[in-house]
């Protein structure tokens, strides 16, 4: 038990002057998906169903290429944003800090092979 | 991490059920959440009737008359019976609210009321509020100016008066911040939307001269972006204040003066 004024508990250890650039990151992100998800959707739409071959040139074309990799990136940007706020939300102490950094590999992990396996079909 | 369930000695058993008034017309069933610090027992729900043909149309009528003429153990804060003073916030029918402005009319069968949820209990239907109001303190609710006083007076204009509309009628009852479920997981760090509603009326008014202080101070990941805007505080406002978007302005001022 700590003999704290209610004042000091109130306080904590002050502000850490973050948190703004994740909103905001958090926001672009969001914006970006809105653009993008739409165009992921008809693109991949577009492939959907074809032989073997024709989803291989189908996505060799840039357009659904890059389409593909900006979606993958940004969505694994947007997922990590928002899986840190999660995990703040509900965890606490040092099960709270390995979370964050296991979700974090976990989106960047999946970023990159998606990015990968695209290089191999697009190039 | 989160506790999602109470710990045992946190329960809430059935309690008494007292007797009904002798030659009550219209009677009214209340369930009231009891604990005693003293007696070492887990929380009960006492169950209460009340003749309504004798008792005021608010719910805190019922409750002083159920202090006077039934249980004088009964335990709840009360002053003003006019919305004013927001010591009777409570949680009634699953809403946090002011029982001196809560009609018993909207209230469809029986009656529930319990202490402001996710608070320590100090008894019966009273909160501990200190870390509540540690938290208002904390956001420097009051007027920073550097300027040297003026002769007569800090003047502003009718168009920034009208700015604090909306947000000075708070009475600080706890019912918003009480609702919310960040301020229930983290409210040891998160201000909640009562603390950041006041910060906010004191930002934008247009006489105080510590905005960058103010703002500064606020963020952080908990202290202010524990807020997701889900809107509890707004929905149970018993003064039909908008907490979050009072938060959501602070959250653009912040992005304004960063991008």
């Amino acid at each position: 038990m700590a003999f704290l004024t209610d004042r000091k508990r109130a306080e904590y250890r002050g502000s850490s002057r973050t948190g703004t650039e994740h909103l905001w990151g958090q926001t672009i992100s969001a914006v970006g998906l809105a653009v993008l998800i739409p165009l992921f959707v008809l693109t991949f739409g577009g492939a959907l169903g074809g032989t073997y071959e024709e989803v291989l040139a189908y996505y060799q074309r840039p357009f659904p290429a890059i389409v593909a990799a900006m979606t993958i990136t940004v969505s694994m940007i947007h997922f990590r944003h928002g899986i840190q706020v999660v995990i703040e939300d509900y965890t606490r102490g040092l099960q709270k800090k390995f979370l964050i950094i296991l979700c974090t590999c976990i989106a960047y992990a999946i970023a990159a092979t998606g990015l990968f396996a695209l290089a191999r079909i697009a190039l | 991490m989160a506790e999602f369930t109470l710990p045992k000695n946190s329960r809430v058993v059935t309690g008494k059920t007292w007797p009904k008034p002798e030659g009550a017309g219209t009677l009214r069933k209340f369930q009231i959440y009891r604990w005693n610090p003293d007696d070492g027992q887990n929380p009960r729900v006492d169950t209460y009737f009340v003749d309504m043909d004798k008792c005021g149309p608010m719910v805190l009528d019922a409750l002083i008359k159920i202090k006077n003429e039934i249980d004088p153990t009964l335990t709840f804060r009360r002053s003003c019976r006019e919305g004013i003073c927001g010591s009777c916030a409570m949680n009634i029918d699953g809403i946090n609210t002011l029982a001196c402005i809560y009609g018993l009319d909207e209230i469809k069968g029986d009656v529930k009321i319990y202490p402001l949820p996710h608070l320590p209990v100090v008894k019966d239907l009273i909160p501990d509020l200190t870390h509540f109001y540690a938290q208002h303190a904390s956001i420097m609710p009051w007027l920073e100016t550097k300027t040297n006083r003026p002769a007569k007076e800090w003047k502003q204009s009718i168009e920034d008066r009208k700015k604090l509309d909306g947000l000075y009628e708070c009475v600080m009852c706890a019912s918003c911040s009480t609702s919310c479920p960040s301020y229930w997981w983290n409210g040891d760090r998160y201000l909640g939307p009562a603390a950041l509603l006041h910060a906010y009326r004191w930002i934008i008014d247009s006489r105080d001269e510590a905005t960058g202080e103010r703002l500064d101070e606020l963020e952080d990941p908990f202290k202010l972006y524990r807020c997701h805007t889900i809107m509890n505080c707004a929905k149970t406002c018993p003064k039909g204040l908008n907490p979050a978007k009072a938060i959501s302005e602070i959250k653009k001022m912040m992005v304004e003066r960063t991008v």
